[in-house]
């Protein structure tokens, strides 16, 4: 199925708009989310000195990254698990693979990990004629709808209780139902097959404990808890990014995830997972294989600017703020990495050149900066990454040779507008000139819908004025009355 | 206190009673106020594209001329074009020179209503409106400096208005710069939420400290023929109904 790219955000931005319950969906999340994240975060006591310390421990280890990732691996294998190095994202897939070939199995189970959604590993495994089921509730019904997620935390958040009960009907046989309990329960029923059945259960990181070895998932729903416990062998997929240096630094990760995410205080259930079982006899994978995945990390790792970038936790607390997101959702974006967070690290793992329109696709509000837990100043990296779009460095990015494509007429716009207001003489001619020019669009006072000859001269007036009316210049400039009234 | 006005290209330009009135609202306030016609714009479009050499080039204009004009403070009625002079040392990078310069410039660059209340400890100016007014906060006079207080209290001082207070008053108006014409549509259900919760405040004005969003704001309450007026601070407060 062709899903929309990045490259033609602007065109899936306007289809978006258009999507009545779409908006209506993301209005909801924005509601929703926005309030209990406000009542959440009142049950910490200085939640700034909270969002503080986790940065400055992301920071840290991002700055140690080998070394605390070279503890985890040592701790998980003491502790029986297989550690496994993947360079990039084609790399990932083919150890999992390799790993579910080698043992004869075919039937997969997993639950949600943007990581695996990141590389496309279900396509991967389909291709090779194997059928992975999504258990986690929100991604088995993307899964069965041939969509990718919307958003990082609930992806389908997209979709309405009605388009979700047609789906069940269409494809599991489900009689069509508003119920909610109806729907779940029928769900519920048809993965715990899935589960019963599952030979191999693959699952993602929350955090990689460096002390212990120990990874954390965290989950609503127990479908985590299932995929890592029923089946033989569970395969974890982990970015680098994803360790922490001791087990204690959890306290404060699990103050800020949920409340930020969801605005629970805490999720249902929080797997922690050691290795694999110490006896024989005990239940659980018989076992675990840990695969930590680079796919641009540690080249994102290398540049001092966008590195911050990294300390994410994928909490989703950016999405639900941003009015960008609000009004258009996720699959816009084009990148199983939406929203705010998603404009800042697609380019990097993706490229700029066929990213170039995501960094523009915000107003810069800084919502995301306000309630982002390990206060990653999204703002900033927006604003860096628009200019290796124009400036066609592309440093740090996925993109190995050439420039962006450059946009002509908008730099000798800037570059003429910075001349020309390097100058008191040309910037006050420059007016009124214009003054001069505008009576072509100006009627009563202001100027209205430009079109014909006049839009195409000028398009940026023409979206403009399309939904709003634009000011006139006014007859005599601030500076024109100061010297006036200053004269002699 | 000597205060140099940073007048902003906008208001220079597009409403040069939002500068007479920001003028005569520090007159009474007790300044002393300077004007220097070599000012034209701090570089904040180019900056927000992504060009930062054109921005570069701005700043430093902007730089020698504000920083040996023997004002106290530079003032302006802008938060987002007071922000980017704050963000000004980002565009130096190792040249520690120039960052110095515009970290101490930056230290006393203030926006309008911040400077009334917080350096001349002045919230109540002697205005008079009538009628219930409301405040939107603008994102950078809100995120980048911390501006949320002073324009309320200074609005809950204005004889006459009763100040409302707008539900997501610190909601964005959709304008982001380029943002507004390279995505309308967006740009415009982003500013519909806003509108929407204007007309639903029942009031007779909107005002914000940002000239920016006056423009966004106010091209959509016009095109709709509303009745809600969108005022900058400096004009309702320098206004005596």
């Amino acid at each position: 199925m062709q899903h929309p790219t990045s490259e033609t955000f602007d065109r899936n931005a306007r289809e978006a708009l258009e999507d009545v319950q779409l908006r209506g969906a993301l209005r909801n999340l924005a509601t929703t989310f926005g309030e209990r994240r406000k009542l959440a975060i009142l049950t910490v006591e200085d939640w700034e000195g909270l969002r503080e310390r986790a940065r400055a421990s992301k920071d840290e280890t991002l700055a140690h990254l080998d070394k605390y990732l070279k503890a985890f691996a040592e701790n998980a294998e003491r502790a029986g698990a297989q550690i496994h190095w993947a360079s990039d994202g084609a790399e990932a897939c083919r150890v999992v693979l390799d790993l579910i070939r080698e043992r004869g199995a075919t039937r997969v189970v997993k639950s949600k990990s943007m990581a695996t959604e990141e590389i496309h590993l279900n396509a991967a495994l389909e291709a090779e004629g194997l059928a992975p089921v999504e258990t986690d509730l929100g991604e088995w019904i993307i899964q069965l709808a041939h969509e990718t997620p919307s958003h990082i935390v609930v992806p389908a958040i997209h979709k309405s209780k009605r388009q979700i009960a047609e789906l069940f009907a269409e494809k599991v046989g489900v009689p069509p139902t508003d119920d909610v309990a109806v729907l779940t329960g029928a769900a519920r029923r048809i993965l715990r097959q899935s589960f019963a059945e599952a030979e191999v259960g693959i699952s993602g990181v929350n955090f990689g404990v460096a002390e212990t070895g120990t990874i954390l998932i965290l989950e609503n729903e127990g479908n985590a808890r299932l995929t890592t416990s029923l089946p033989r062998t569970h395969i974890a997929v982990m970015g680098i990014e994803k360790v922490i240096p001791r087990l204690e630094d959890l306290d404060m990760f699990l103050k800020l995830l949920p409340r930020s995410g969801t605005g629970q205080q805490l999720t249902a259930y929080q797997s922690l997972i050691t290795g694999t079982k110490r006896r024989a006899e005990d239940e659980g994978p018989e076992e675990l294989h840990i695969v930590l995945m680079d796919n641009g990390r540690s080249r994102m790792l290398a540049h001092p600017v966008t590195r911050q970038s990294l300390a994410c936790i994928r909490c989703g607390a950016c999405l639900n703020a941003c009015p960008v997101y609000q009004q258009v959702g996720g699959h816009a974006y084009g990148s199983v990495y939406p929203g705010p967070i998603g404009a800042v690290i697609t380019p990097q793992l993706s490229g700029l050149r066929t990213n170039a329109q995501l960094p523009y696709a915000s107003s810069l509000c800084g919502a995301c900066r306000e309630v982002c837990p390990v206060k990653i100043d999204i703002p900033e990296l927006l604003l860096h990454l628009r200019a290796e779009v124009t400036e066609g460095t592309a440093a740090g990015t996925a993109d190995q040779r050439g420039p962006v494509k450059s946009r002509p007429l908008e730099r000798l716009a800037f570059k003429l507008y910075a001349r020309a207001w390097a100058s008191p003489t040309l910037y006050l001619w420059g007016a009124r000139v214009a003054r001069v020019l505008q009576r072509l669009v100006v009627r009563d006072g202001r100027i209205g819908r430009v079109g014909g000859l006049m839009a195409k001269l000028a398009p940026p007036l023409a979206a403009w004025t399309e939904w709003r009316d634009a000011p006139p210049l006014a007859p005599r400039t601030f500076r024109e009355q100061w010297r006036e009234e200053h004269k002699g | 206190m000597r205060v140099s006005l940073f007048i902003t290209c906008l208001v220079d330009q597009l409403w040069p009673s939002v500068g007479a009135s920001a003028v005569e609202v520090l007159r009474r306030a007790g300044c002393e106020v300077v004007f220097d016609e070599r000012q034209t714009c701090c570089g904040q479009p180019a900056f927000n594209t992504g060009y930062r050499n054109e921005a570069r080039r701005l700043a430093r204009r902007f730089i020698e001329i504000f920083e040996d004009g023997g004002a106290d403070a530079i003032v302006s009625p802008s938060g987002s074009c007071t922000a980017m002079v704050h963000h000004f040392h980002e565009l130096f990078g190792d040249d520690e020179a120039w960052c110095k310069r515009a970290e101490a410039l930056a230290a006393r660059t203030y926006e309008f209503g911040a400077f009334l209340v917080n350096v001349l400890g002045v919230d109540d100016v002697g205005a008079s409106f009538k009628g219930p007014v409301t405040w939107h906060d603008a994102c950078h006079g809100l995120r980048d400096l911390g501006v949320r207080e002073e324009p309320r209290r200074l609005l809950r001082n204005v004889r006459g208005a009763e100040f409302v207070e707008l539900p997501n008053a610190d909601a964005c108006c959709g304008f982001g710069g380029t943002f507004s014409v390279k995505y309308p549509e967006i740009s415009v259900a982003i500013l519909d939420n806003k509108i929407d919760a204007i007309e639903k405040a029942g009031v007779r004005a909107v005002v914000s400290g940002d000239a920016s969003c006056l423009m966004q704001i106010n091209g959509r309450l016009t095109r709709n023929n509303s009745s809600v007026r969108a005022m900058h601070l400096a004009e309702l407060l320098a206004s005596h109904e």
